[in-house]
């Protein structure tokens, strides 16, 4: 078990590089982040004088071992832009697109494994059919049409639901929160099922097959044999078995809702750091784009990381290969 | 002294599967009893309905199969007309079930110990440390060592074996008046089936219990049951006591299957196999369902089926039976 957390470390470690030398790549190709900073009547002098102390005129190799070192102690400069650490940007910007991924990510895995549950159930029932006709939609529209659509029913038309922003919020400590006031509470509804609903729908899919299948299996004839209520079938032996894959996929999505934040966020002009990217490539911002990589694939990494270790948990199965490795 | 009711009486019975050509009947008009304590083997080729049988009397066919007639009683009372809830009591208390795969029977995920616990308290008033008591006392008997520790163990820490031990301890864990048992050692190595038949044997005969053995292998029939059925196409072509049924056979696809028990020395692995192959449900052919594989078949095999008839003490549904004079077709 400590050799398997050690290994998945390691292997984490390695990507993170891999990913800070893509940043770092492919970030000094999007243009001269000097033209972006100064204005027309600035002097050739005062240009030369600028890309010095930015440490620009250093070897690629010394300007690539500094990134490196900076960012492992959290230190991505200063925004060529605003001209503030990127890293209290991050701050500000961090809490707002946090809170939505989550409720997102709440709101498809608590909708989804129930849909998938009852839909691999009661396959034949016409609520079933009406859950997977209604996924089929979340599956196939993109997400800015849904936004769109959403935000053109019920903020448009019904005018019950804001259609961009936070709301209000509250600050605790370095913090900021919109689910403790009302307004807050009603602006992260829209974005939250934008962003969700394909997850909702993958999750909705992922469990009823996966439920299917596990249906079909002889330890659950054995289990009915044996006389156990349906009760204990399927949500004791059937559903355990069925969460395993589903686990990994909902990781990987946790990860794919943080990324697509960037879309949502800009529908709803929600306050994020998917809009501070994009703001950031409008302005050639070098430190903040590739900041937000690095900590976008910081957390797919780190979520990778804590749904093995969950899967070693509930599969004793790996539990014992994790072990022997 | 008045006879009690057999532990199970099948009569009739009927299992169909509805499809998109026309309904196939899976299981054709088939009845047996088996007393207390009585071993009833039932044989016969892959798809003859043998495991359809055994699930349509624990009420466990998968749709759109269903019992479409007959009856079975199960000491004297019918449960094949019972409700979904009034018959899960029944399943793992008063009957008892052994699959073929001893590695896909038990949940991955679950302790063997929890599993047992579980079934325990599922049909008998105890308490989890007295259930966990039981489990112990159970897996012991059924040859499990160091039973305390090796409760708390996953499936996959058990051999192929250790876990067909471990699904008889399920099986038995309410005491069971029925078990049947669905090929429980064709997945097993060779080495290990006969301990398996001869543990089912010991703690059935121990308890009483009345056993549907399901097999396609007459060297355990021969070893284990006191009668035996042997199935085709759906329907009881034989059945009788295991010694007439073995030595003197009155159905030719009887005799054939005789022909592929391995001698007992071992010397000759050579296997008599029937040519041929039995029919699909959806080409039944007409008369007696055996008759383009018979090496004996006459004119009225192919127009008219024979039903099972009395013949020394066995049934058989041949028309060598009837030609050969004995007693009247019944
Ligand atoms: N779901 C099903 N639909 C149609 N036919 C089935 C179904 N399940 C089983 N059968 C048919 O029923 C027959 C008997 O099957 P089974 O009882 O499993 O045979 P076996 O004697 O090998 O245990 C087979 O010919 C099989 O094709
Ligand atoms: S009835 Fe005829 S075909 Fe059928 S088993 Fe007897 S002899 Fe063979
Ligand atoms: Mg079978």
């Amino acid at each position: 078990m400590l050799a398997f957390t050690i290994r998945r470390l390691l292997e984490a470690a390695v990507v993170m590089l891999t990913v800070a030398l893509l940043a770092f790549v492919l970030f000094r190709f999007v243009g001269d982040p000097i033209n972006q900073m100064v204005g027309q009547d600035t002097s050739i002098a005062e240009r030369e004088e600028l890309r010095q102390r930015l440490g620009l005129n250093d070897p690629v190799l010394v300007q690539f071992g500094r990134f490196i070192w900076n960012a492992a102690r959290y230190d991505f400069g200063i925004s060529y832009q605003v001209k503030r650490p990127v890293t209290s940007l991050i701050a500000e910007r961090f809490p707002a697109t946090f809170e939505l991924a989550l409720t997102a990510a709440l709101f498809a895995v608590l909708l989804g494994i129930p849909m998938g549950v009852y839909t691999g159930i009661h396959r034949d029932s016409w609520l079933s059919k009406l859950f997977l006709s209604v996924s089929l939609v979340g599956i196939s529209l993109p997400t800015f049409l849904i936004g769109i659509l959403l935000i053109y029913v019920f903020a448009v038309q019904l005018g019950v639901l804001p259609s961009f922003g936070r709301g209000e919020v509250v600050r605790i400590g370095g913090w900021t929160t919109g689910l403790l006031t009302a307004s807050g509470l009603k602006a992260l509804i829209l974005p939250a099922i934008t962003l969700g609903l394909f997850q909702m729908t993958l999750v909705t899919r992922l469990v009823r097959s996966q439920m299917l299948e596990v249906l079909r299996t002889d330890y659950i004839k054995f289990a009915r044999a044996r006389g156990l209520s349906d009760r204990a079938v399927n949500f004791g032996h059937a559903l355990k078995n069925t969460l395993i894959p589903v686990i990994t996929i909902i990781g990987l999505q946790l990860g794919a809702i943080i990324a697509f934040a960037i879309i949502t966020e800009t529908v709803f002009q929600w306050p994020g750091m998917g809009l501070m990217f994009i703001q950031a490539v409008q302005n050639a911002d070098i430190p903040v784009m590739s900041a937000y990589l690095l900590l976008v694939a910081f957390l797919f990494v780190l979520i990778n990381l804590i749904v093995d270790l969950l899967y070693v948990w509930i599969d004793p199965r790996v539990r014992i290969y994790g072990r022997e490795a | 002294m008045m006879a009690e009711p057999p532990v199970l009486s099948v009569r009739n019975l009927r299992v169909e599967f509805p499809t998109r050509r026309g309904t196939l009947l899976a299981v054709d008009d088939i009845s047996f009893d088996i007393a207390a304590g009585e071993v009833l083997g039932i044989v016969g080729e892959s798809g003859a309905g043998k495991s359809l049988t055994g699930s349509a009397i624990i009420g466990l066919l998968e749709p759109p199969g269903r019992v479409a007639g007959g009856e079975i009683r199960l000491g004297g009372r019918r449960i094949d007309n019972l409700s979904r809830e009034a018959m899960r009591p029944i399943r793992g208390k008063r009957i008892g079930m052994v699959f073929q795969d001893p590695l896909t029977s038990l949940n991955p995920l679950y302790r063997v110990g929890d599993q047992i616990i579980e079934t325990i308290r599922t049909h008998l008033p105890l308490g989890e440390r007295e259930a966990r008591a039981r489990a112990i006392e159970l897996l012991t008997e059924v040859g499990i060592q160091g039973a305390e520790r090796r409760i708390d163990a996953y499936p996959h820490e058990f051999s192929g074996g250790m876990r067909q031990r471990v699904v008889l301890a399920l099986a038995l864990c309410a005491e069971p008046e029925l078990i049947i048992a669905d090929e429980p050692t064709t997945a097993l190595d060779v080495s290990i089936q006969a301990q398996i038949i001869q543990l089912l044997k010991r703690l059935c005969r121990e308890r009483g219990t009345a056993v549907m053995l399901i097999t396609h292998d007459m060297g355990v029939i021969a070893e284990t049951a006191n009668r035996v059925a042997v199935m085709y196409a759906g329907r009881i072509v034989e059945i009788g006591p295991v010694r007439e049924v073995i030595q003197s056979a009155h159905h030719p696809y009887t005799r054939g299957l005789m022909g592929s028990i391995p001698s007992l020395e071992g010397t000759s692995d050579r296997l008599t196999q029937i040519p041929g192959s039995m029919p699909r449900l959806t080409a039944i052919p007409k008369g007696c369902a055996f008759n383009p594989r018979c090496p004996l078949a006459f004119d009225r095999c192919r127009v008219e089926r024979p039903d099972l008839m009395a013949v020394d003490h066995s049934l058989a549904a041949c028309w060598l039976v009837a030609r050969e004079g004995a007693e009247a077709p019944r």
